[in-house]
């Protein structure tokens, strides 16, 4: 059957085909859907877990345990899961394992725009490189093929416009892998001389798959009429290299991006009169290329930093450009904001009016730093808040204190923040922790996690009690507060930052996005009150606009929160 | 055939997704290569949106480039005007005339640009500007926005029977929402 599929909605009729059985996950942009389309497949136990590392751990057990098993992230999640990664390579695995990372150029949702081969060469693990939603399906069942065939994890790395494009696919059947029974093997114990002999074992394997480059299917040599260029590419660059170069180009498409050919390329540079490598990032495929001795032109003429397309391949080569139209009125941004009703927006508001120093973390929540309330200093990584926090105060004792910050939201908390609260109750730090509990993974687009009670089916789960959690790691001062209520949010700020040991504040407030949250009547305003002070747009609510002297609702937009309404010195928002 | 590009361009939350899998669903059983592109995420959240649409014989990339756009389907006037540098000198701009200020507007760091439906006409760009929140709303609700644009859309592909506008609208609509889309369609493609 052809469809038009999403590419990781192609990677999960992947892992489907592939008779995959376990998949554990963290959601993140864009690798979310993975996980979620798969979790329509009866057939496959899927689950979000705490974090990468754990997800990773889960799935391997899976594998070691007989069946066919995957985990899917983003590109920073590949951090985290890193650790078991690298030993993982080293102990090898019997039943297939897979992991999905979807990397971001240009960052549409993600704090930096690292390369996830690095990885694969770091970690010693094949990498699959699909460049459109049937080679992600196609791709995704022979990386469980050579996961058996090699005894390997195996990388499928995705990336922003391969995981968010639909293309036509054409499907297959689900093949049922029975589970390989389990046979106790102290090598895999990973110490010393386990470790040692491990490692010369994946030297090895690393040997048959550069063997394996050179004839594989997924390293494809397309020779077109005009030999003058060669240019050699993978994933999305390939398409943008069709658009540019047209079908008589000669193209060297690398699928199994590490371990690379080595005779493959010089043959085929053999046959062209000059080579260039269109790779989106670092220039990975460019340096094995030099170090081989094929000579190419590579990241002297295609930019490293940001996303490739068409276009700028096509400026950086000196091509003509495609005529443009503008206007002369500068347009004015739209950034993302937090939604109208968002129950972030009271936390935000407060801190910028405390003049807090807010040490972010990543979420919905990072959008706090947006004007009006420009109400965060910095973020650096998943639940880096409370750990920077701890160390910023060391550094200005009381004068930090006093008035800084950590905002975590519960799904990241839940993934790395907790290590971080037990660092500052172990060590008696005087640091106040804001853990914005909306009950759900926002900014991805709703997961469970686990503190909402939910598996990701939706069905009952555990659920991690907040409160309970901050007192048995040690901190004595807990509090809840409902952020829509700006007084009492005040009031709590005030009363933990002044406290001399350790504080967790609960801003406890569903997402107003979720659809089981009953949502107020939109408010009105009262035109002979609202005199156009502006001082309820102080809050940034995108529901607010100023229409001539009288500010406006939209009411489209506004959910009813009534934060706007705590603000007004003149009673003019009304309940609708 | 040569491919065609169409940019769906919006305010994240308008609907633009539906509307690019019924084009999708649409495009595909017309017997056309199709690639649809579009970006989850942080934009989403009341940002600036954009998703491509490309059919032909042989689609390569999923994105589209600037000067490079046949057709510009807005959602939101000012996200028609910032698209513009994508539109080919020859392209055409199909826009609801619905305002919705961002951020730095309401926060009062910048000002929505006036007249913008004329200074557009006056680049020579064709301007095919409609009120489609009033006419979703007379279709009886505001979110049908996407299938007046749809409607208006449709005029463009004299290639493409209505029929199958109308079947792909209704495998993409739940069910008990066929009826009113219909309408909204009906009324984009009046003006």
């Amino acid at each position: 059957m052809k469809e038009l599929m999403l590419g990781n909605k192609a990677v999960a009729r992947g892992l489907y085909e592939a008779g995959c059985c376990v998949i554990s996950s963290y959601p993140g942009t864009p690798s979310t859907e993975i996980t979620e389309e798969a979790a329509k497949y009866p057939e496959i136990y899927c689950e979000w877990a705490p974090n990468e590392k754990v997800a990773l751990e889960v799935a391997h057990g899976a594998a070691v345990g007989g069946k066919r098993a995957a985990c899917c992230m983003k590109h920073v999640g590949l951090n985290v899961a890193a650790d078991p990664l690298f030993t993982i390579s080293y102990q090898g695995v019997d039943a297939g394992l897979v992991l999905c990372v979807a990397d971001d150029p240009g960052m549409f949702s993600s704090q930096n725009e690292q390369d996830s081969r690095h990885y694969a060469i770091a970690a010693k693990v094949p990498m699959l490189e699909p460049s459109d939603s049937q080679e992600a399906l196609d791709f995704t069942k022979e990386a469980f093929r050579l996961s058996e065939e090699y005894h390997t994890p195996v990388l499928v790395r995705m990336c922003t416009r391969i995981s968010h494009s639909q293309s036509i696919v054409t499907q297959g059947q689900r093949q049922e892998v029975p589970r390989k029974p389990y046979v106790k093997d102290t090598q895999r114990v990973m110490m010393t001389t386990n470790s040692l002999k491990a490692h010369y074992r994946v030297e090895e394997r690393t040997k048959a798959m550069t063997a394996l480059a050179e004839t594989s299917w997924l390293n494809r040599t397309e020779m077109g009429e005009d030999t003058s260029l060669g240019i050699i590419t993978s994933s999305t660059s390939y398409q943008y290299v069709r658009e540019v170069f047209g079908d008589k180009a000669c193209v060297l498409k690398l699928g199994l991006s590490w371990p690379m050919p080595v005779e493959k390329i010089k043959d085929f540079a053999s046959k062209v009169d000059q080579v260039l490598v269109v790779e989106e990032l670092e220039p990975i495929i460019e340096n094995h290329c030099r170090q081989i001795g094929v000579a190419v032109t590579g990241k002297e003429k295609i930019p490293l930093v940001d996303e490739l397309t068409q276009g700028v391949i096509a400026r950086s080569l000196g091509r003509p450009e495609k005529p443009t139209l503008t206007l002369e009125d500068p347009i004015p941004g739209r950034p993302p904001v937090m939604c109208a009703g968002c129950p972030h927006r009271g936390v935000f508001y407060t801190l910028a009016k405390n003049k807090c120093m807010v040490y972010g973390d990543i979420g919905c929540y990072t959008l706090g730093v947006m004007p009006p309330l420009n109400a965060m200093d910095l973020n650096v990584c998943m639940g880096a808040s409370c750990s920077g926090l701890h160390g910023f105060n060391l550094a200005g004792g009381s004068e930090h204190e006093k008035h800084s910050v950590a905002v975590i939201g519960d799904s990241t908390f839940a993934h790395s923040g907790i290590t971080g609260i037990a660092d500052i109750a172990y060590n008696r730090s005087n640091s106040t922790v804001i853990i914005l509990d909306n009950s759900i993974t926002g900014m991805t687009g709703h997961q469970q996690n686990p503190t909402t009670g939910k598996t990701l089916r939706g069905e009952p789960a555990g659920k991690i009690d907040l409160e309970a959690l901050c007192r048995a790691i040690g901190f004595d001062r807990v509090r809840v507060v409902d952020p829509n209520q700006l007084k009492e949010m005040d009031k709590v700020l005030k009363e933990e930052l002044a406290a001399e040991e350790p504080s967790v504040i609960i801003t406890r407030s569903p997402c107003v996005m979720l659809k089981d949250v009953p949502k107020a009547p939109p408010l009105k305003v009262d035109e002979d009150k609202c005199n156009g002070c502006s001082l309820c747009m102080r809050i940034g609510c995108p529901a607010l606009s100023l229409r001539g002297e009288k500010v406006e609702i939209d009411r489209t937009q506004c959910i009813g929160c009534q934060v706007c309404m705590q603000m007004c010195h003149r009673d003019a928002l009304i309940v609708g | 055939m040569e491919t065609v590009n169409i940019m769906l361009v919006g305010v994240g939350g308008q609907g633009s997704l539906l509307a690019s899998k019924m084009l999708g669903h649409l495009l595909v059983n017309a017997g056309y290569d199709v690639k649809v592109s579009e970006v989850h995420g942080m934009s989403q959240r009341g940002g600036s949106v954009v998703t491509y649409v490309r059919f032909g014989d042989k689609v390569y990339s999923p994105i589209i480039d600037k000067g490079e756009a046949d057709f510009i389907v807005s959602f939101e006037l000012l996200e028609a005007a910032r698209w513009v540098e994508y539109l080919k000198p020859n392209g055409r701009i199909v826009t609801n005339t619905q305002q919705m200020e961002p951020m730095p507007v309401i926060a009062g760091l910048a000002e929505y640009p006036e007249n913008l439906v004329e200074k557009m006409q006056a680049k020579g760009i064709q301007v095919d500007a409609m009120d489609c929140l009033a006419l979703a709303e007379e279709a009886g609700s505001a979110k049908a926005v996407n299938m007046v644009l749809m409607g208006r859309l449709s005029h463009y592909f004299p290639d493409i029977p209505l029929d199958a506008w109308h079947a792909s609208l209704e495998a993409n609509v739940p069910a008990k929402l066929v009826e009113l889309n219909h309408k909204a369609f009906a009324l984009g493609q009046k003006g």
